[in-house]
C-alpha cells in the first residue's frame, strides 16, 4: 500500500494549531537563534485528517488480530480482550493523571484513586502467586526477568555471596537468558529429558557459583514441571534463588501457587494472563512478585498505607535496587488488568485455568491423530506438536503449515519454539476460543496434513489470499530499507 | 463475568472426547502436594460495577488541576483521531508481527514510524520500540560499552535525573563506572572524555529545559572514539538543530510528547534512532521493506538475529514485547499534524513559556535562573522554599511546576515551570497571580 509519505501535498493540513491569544512580544522573543535552529523541516507528510483516517484504517485491514479471529499463538496468550477496561483506562482521572503529581508535597492525595489501584493490585497478586509484595514498575515480562535478576543479585550482595551464574532450562524463552545475561551473569543451559527438567541433570550444574535458576512452570512444552519441589529444594541448597517466569500462569491460576512450589520471586505478564491488549508488539506490564526474605529490595517506590488509611509513596527503601521505571509502571495496562481481575473474581480466575487446559486438551487429543506430538502426555494450556515427520517425508516443514493456515483464515500457532522441538508447531487456543473455533482449527489442520501428502507443492505455495506472499526475508536483511527516503509528494 | 463462551454440553463432548470425567482430572498432572490449599480472591463482578468502581477511583484523583508540571512529561493536546485509529481491534488486538502476511498493517504503521524518528532526528535508523526514554537511555549506554569495550559512561548532571537514577540502578552489578557532572560548559566536559570513555550522554533540551547546541562536546567524545548520545523530546526536534547536525551516534528519548496521554507514568514510548554503523548493534524490533516472490512489495520484521528469540544471551538486548501501539499512536499524531503543523506547535509552545517566563519574572522575589534559549520549560527561583510554594498553589488548583530540590539538594528554592499548548493566556496569567499571592504571604526575611 502507498505510504502515508507518498500522499503528501504541499500545504495539506491535518489538525491545525490557531496561534491565539498571546501579545505579539511573546511570538517575537519565541524564535531560536540561527545557530540552534535545524537546517531544514522534518519531512512529515502533508495530509488531512480523512487521509489519515483512511490510510490506517485501511492498513488495519491487512492486519489479524484476536477481534478477527482465532489466533492460537503459542506462549502468547491471546485471549480476548474485553472491551471495557479499554474505556477505563482511558477515563481523565486516569487518562489525564501526570505522574510526579504525588512527588509534590502531599501530592499523594492528589492520586489517591491511582494509587489504591496500584495498592489493591499488590493485593491481588500477591494472593494469586502466594507472593508476599509486587512491585508494579516492570514494563514488560523481559522487564520483569531483568528487574527480577537484579533482585537476585542485590540479595547475594547483601548476604556478601560470590555468584556468577543463572541456570536456565533448554526450554526456556530466549528472554531468559538475555536477561540474566544482561544483568552480568553467565548463563548455564539445563537440559530436559521428555520435555521436562530432572533434578539429576541438575545436580552435576550446581554449585556455590549458582545465583539463582529461571525456570517457566507449566513449561514452554505445555507440561508441568513435576519435579519443581526437588529442584527448588537443590537450588536453595547453594543458597541460589528460584525465578518463575509467569508467562505459562494462566494455566494453574487457582490451582497452584508459585510460592507454594518454592518460588522466590515471579513475573507476571499482565498482557497474557489478565487479558490486557498485546497491541502488536506491546504495551505490556510484568509486575515482579517476591517472598518475604527480598521485599526490602524491591524497586522504588512503593505503595503504602498510613495509619489514617491514605496511601502514599514510599521512597525510603535503603535497599532497594533503585529505579527500573520512571514512575509506577505501565499504569495504563495495569489499570486494566485490575479491571480483569474485578470482573472475572477468584472464581472466573480459576474458571480461566481450567478452559484453556480443557480447549489445549481438546486439540491434543483431536490434532495428534494426525500431527505427532512433541511429548506424548496430556499437557496443560497448551500443546507442542511437531512437523518434523512431515518435513522429511513431503518436504512441508512447520513454517508451510503456518503459512497455510493463513490460508483458512487463523492466525498460525508460534513455529519454531520451543528450541528444542523440531519443527515445533506451538498451539495455544485459550479459554476464550469456543469449542466450534476449535473444530475448524483442527478441520484446517487435518486439510492440511491431506494436501501435505497429496499436493505438497501447494503448501509452499501458502498463503494466497494475503496481500503479499511470503517475502524475502534473507534479501530484506542484507540489503536493510528501514526508512522512506523518498521526497514527499507535491 | 469471565468470557469464557463454553456451555455446559461443550465441556461434556470436550471431556468425552479425551476420555475424561471431570474438569479436575485435567490437572492429574499437578503433584496433588503441591496443589493450593486457599485461594482468596473477591467475587466476581458485572461489566457495570467494574466500570463504577472505577469510575470512582478516577474521580479521586485531581485531574482537573491547570498542570505547569512537566519535567519529561508533558499535558499536551491530543487530536482524537488519535485514539480512534488505535482503538481499532486488527491494531490492538494483534500480536508482534512475526507473521508477515497477515500483519502488513503493523508493520507498514512501524516502518513509517522509524522513517518519522529518523527525519525528525536526521539519523539513519529508528527501531520501534523500547519502553521510555529512561529504558532507551540504559540500551544506548549498553550500546557505547559494546561498542568501545569501554567501562566508563559520562553523563551530563542536567540529563533527567530519573533516567541517570535508573541508570545508576541497572549499572550497579555490571562493572562499569558512572560519571555524572555538570558538562554544560565543554571545557570542563573535556577532563572526563578520554580514552576510558565508553559514551558520553548528554540531554537537548535538557532538564531544566535548556537549549544547546552540544557539537563540540560530541566532536571531543568522537575524537577520543567514545560514542555520543544525545537525549532528545522529540517535538522540540520540529525546531531544534537535530542529533545528527550536532554530531550525535545515537538519540534516544521519551515519545509521550507524541500524542500519549500521561496515564500517571505509562504506556509510554521510548524511541531510539542511530547512525547507520551502529544498525546492527541497536535493541528492539526493526521493520524493512521486502519483496515476496511476486515481486509485490511487503515489510517485514528484519535483523532478527540481533534480537533474544534467535541469540538468547548474546542478544544485543531482553526486550521482546514493547510499546508498538504507543509507536502507532505517535506515527497518527505525526502524520495529522504533519510538517508544517508540528512547526506550528513548537512555536506555540515556545511562545507560551516565553510568556510565562515575562509574566512569573515580573513578580518580585522571582528571577530567571538561566540564561536562554529554552523550548518549553524553564527554571525560576523563588523567594521561599519552591516545595512548599507549589504545594500552596495546588490549594489553588494549579500545579504550578516541579520543584527541583526533589532531585538537586542545591536548589531547594528552585520550580521547574513547563508550559504546552493547552494552556491558555489567562490560565498562565492566573499562575502569576496566584504565585504573587502566595509570596506575599511570605514576607521575605
Ligand atoms: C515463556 C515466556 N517468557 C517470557 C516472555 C517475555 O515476555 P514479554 O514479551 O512481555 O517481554 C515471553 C513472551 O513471549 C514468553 O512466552
Amino acid at each position: 500500500m502507498r505510504s502515508i509519505f507518498e500522499q503528501s501535498r504541499a500545504g495539506r493540513r491535518g489538525v491545525a494549531f490557531p496561534r491565539l491569544e498571546l501579545p505579539a512580544e511573546a511570538w517575537e522573543v519565541a524564535v531560536l537563534p540561527e545557530g540552534l535552529r535545524r537546517a531544514a523541516p522534518a519531512e512529515l507528510p502533508e495530509v488531512a485528517e480523512v487521509d489519515v483516517v483512511r490510510h490506517f484504517t485501511r492498513l488495519s485491514r491487512l492486519n489479524f488480530g484476536v477481534d478477527v479471529g482465532t489466533y492460537p499463538l503459542g506462549s502468547c496468550t491471546m485471549k480476548y480482550n474485553p472491551k471495557f477496561s479499554e474505556d477505563l483506562a482511558r477515563l481523565p482521572g486516569f487518562a489525564g493523571l501526570h505522574p510526579l503529581l504525588p512527588q509534590l508535597r502531599r501530592g499523594g492525595l492528589l492520586a489517591q484513586g491511582a494509587l489504591q489501584v496500584l495498592h489493591d493490585m499488590d493485593l491481588l497478586l500477591c494472593a494469586i502467586t502466594g507472593m508476599a509484595a509486587f512491585t508494579m514498575q516492570p514494563l514488560a515480562g523481559a522487564h520483569g526477568e531483568l528487574t527480577g535478576i537484579m533482585l537476585m543479585a542485590a540479595y547475594h550482595r547483601d548476604r556478601g555471596n560470590a555468584k556468577s551464574v543463572v541456570l536456565v532450562p533448554d526450554s526456556a524463552h530466549g528472554t531468559n537468558p538475555a536477561s540474566a545475561a544482561i544483568a552480568g551473569y553467565k548463563v548455564v543451559p539445563v537440559p530436559s529429558r521428555q520435555g521436562v527438567m530432572h533434578p539429576d541433570d541438575l545436580k552435576p550444574l550446581l554449585n556455590q557459583s549458582v545465583a539463582g535458576m529461571m525456570m517457566t512452570n507449566p513449561n514452554t512444552l505445555g507440561l508441568f514441571e513435576p519435579h519443581v519441589k526437588t529442584i527448588a529444594d537443590l537450588v536453595h541448597g547453594v543458597d541460589g534463588l528460584m525465578y518463575y517466569d509467569g508467562a505459562n500462569l494462566n494455566a494453574i491460576l487457582g490451582q497452584v501457587k508459585p510460592a507454594d512450589l518454592g518460588f522466590d520471586i515471579v513475573h507476571l505478564n499482565l498482557h497474557k494472563t489478565f487479558g490486557t491488549p498485546h497491541g502488536g508488539g506491546g504495551p505490556g506490564s510484568g509486575p515482579v512478585g517476591v517472598v518475604e526474605k527480598l521485599v526490602d529490595f524491591l524497586p522504588v517506590s512503593r505503595v503504602g498505607r498510613r495509619a489514617d488509611g491514605t496511601l502514599f509513596l514510599d521512597y525510603d527503601q535503603p535497599k532497594s535496587i533503585g529505579y527500573i521505571a520512571p514512575f509506577y509502571g505501565n499504569f495504563g495496562v495495569i489499570l486494566k488488568a485490575y479491571a480483569y481481575i474485578l470482573a472475572l473474581g477468584g472464581p472466573g480466575l480459576k474458571r480461566v485455568a481450567e478452559h484453556a487446559v480443557l480447549n489445549a486438551n481438546y486439540l491434543r487429543v483431536r490434532l495428534s491423530a494426525r500431527w505427532p506430538l512433541a511429548v506424548d502426555t496430556p499437557c496443560m494450556h497448551e500443546v507442542v506438536l511437531s512437523a518434523a515427520e512431515s518435513a522429511q517425508r513431503h518436504g512441508v516443514s512447520a513454517l508451510d503449515v503456518a503459512k497455510a493456515l493463513i490460508d483458512f483464515g487463523f492466525h498460525p500457532p508460534t513455529v519454531y519454539f520451543p528450541l528444542i522441538v523440531k519443527e515445533a508447531l506451538m498451539v495455544e487456543p485459550t479459554e476464550t476460543e469456543s469449542k466450534e473455533n476449535l473444530d475448524e482449527l483442527v478441520a484446517a489442520m487435518e486439510r492440511i496434513a491431506d494436501l501435505t501428502e497429496s499436493d505438497p507443492e501447494s503448501l509452499h505455495a501458502a498463503p494466497r489470499t494475503t496481500p503479499v506472499g511470503r517475502l524475502n526475508e534473507v534479501e530484506a536483511a542484507r540489503k536493510p530499507d528501514l526508512s522512506y527516503r523518498g521526497a514527499c509528494f507535491g | 463475568m469471565d468470557f469464557i463462551p463454553h456451555t455446559d454440553q461443550d465441556r461434556a463432548e470436550m471431556l468425552a472426547a479425551m476420555g475424561l470425567e471431570s474438569m479436575e482430572e485435567l490437572f492429574a498432572a499437578i503433584p496433588p502436594e503441591l496443589r493450593a490449599r486457599s485461594w482468596e480472591l473477591p467475587p466476581p463482578l458485572g461489566e457495570m460495577q467494574v466500570t463504577e468502581r472505577l469510575t470512582r477511583l478516577a474521580a479521586m484523583n485531581a485531574h482537573g488541576l491547570t498542570c505547569f508540571l512537566g519535567a519529561g512529561f508533558y499535558d499536551h493536546f491530543i487530536p482524537a483521531a488519535v485514539d480512534a485509529v488505535i482503538r481499532r481491534g486488527e491494531f490492538y488486538t494483534a500480536y508482534t508481527p512475526y507473521q508477515a502476511e497477515m500483519s502488513q498493517g503493523t508493520l507498514q504503521a512501524i516502518y513509517e514510524y522509524q522513517s518519522c524518528v529518523c527525519r525528525l532526528t536526521g539519523l539513519d535508523a529508528a527501531n520501534a520500540s523500547l519502553y521510555d526514554g529512561g529504558t532507551a537511555l540504559f540500551e544506548a549506554a549498553m550500546m557505547a560499552v559494546r561498542k568501545s569495550g569501554r567501562q566508563r559512561l559520562v553523563v551530563c548532571s542536567s540529563v533527567n535525573p530519573i533516567y541517570r537514577v535508573m541508570l545508576r540502578s541497572y549499572t550497579a552489578n555490571l562493572n562499569l563506572e558512572l560519571v555524572e557532572e555538570d558538562l554544560s560548559d565543554p571545557a570542563r566536559a573535556a577532563e572526563f572524555i578520554d580514552e576510558r570513555c565508553a559514551g558520553l550522554i548528554l540531554q537537548n533540551p535538557d532538564f531544566f529545559g535548556r537549549v544547546r547546541d552540544h557539537g563540540g562536546c560530541f566532536a571531543q567524545a568522537r575524537a577520543a572514539g567514545a560514542l555520543s548520545v544525545l537525549a532528545c523530546n522529540p517535538l522540540a526536534l520540529a525546531l531544534v538543530k537535530t542529533p545528527a547536525e550536532m554530531g550525535a551516534d545515537v538519540a534516544v528519548g521519551e515519545g509521550q510528547s507524541l500524542g500519549l496521554p500521561l496515564s500517571f507514568g505509562g504506556p509510554y514510548l521510548g524511541y531510539m534512532a542511530v547512525r547507520e554503523p551502529l544498525l546492527r548493534a541497536m535493541p528492539g524490533r526493526l521493520v524493512g521493506r521486502a519483496q515476496d516472490a511476486q515481486g509485490r512489495q511487503g515489510y517485514c520484521l528484519t535483523l532478527q538475529t540481533r534480537e533474544q528469540h534467535i541469540r538468547r544471551e548474546k542478544a544485543t538486548s531482553n526486550i521482546c514485547t514493547n510499546q508498538a501501539l504507543c509507536a502507532v499512536a505517535a506515527l497518527v499524531y505525526l502524520s495529522l499534524l504533519g510538517k508544517q503543523g508540528l512547526i506550528e506547535l513548537a512555536e506555540i509552545n515556545l511562545a507560551k513559556a516565553a510568556y510565562a517566563r515575562s509574566r512569573l519574572t515580573a513578580i518580585p522575589g522571582v528571577s530567571l535562573v538561566d540564561e536562554g534559549p529554552w523550548f518549553n520549560e524553564f527554571r525560576i527561583a523563588l523567594p521561599i522554599d519552591a516545595r512548599l510554594a507549589a504545594s500552596r498553589l495546588i490549594d489553588r488548583g494549579i500545579a504550578a511546576g516541579f520543584p527541583l530540590g526533589r532531585y538537586y539538594y542545591d536548589q531547594p528554592n528552585h520550580l521547574l515551570v513547563a508550559v504546552t499548548e493547552k494552556r491558555t493566556r489567562h490560565e498562565i496569567g492566573l499562575l502569576a497571580e496566584a504565585l504573587q499571592a502566595v509570596l506575599e504571604e511570605y514576607p521575605l526575611s
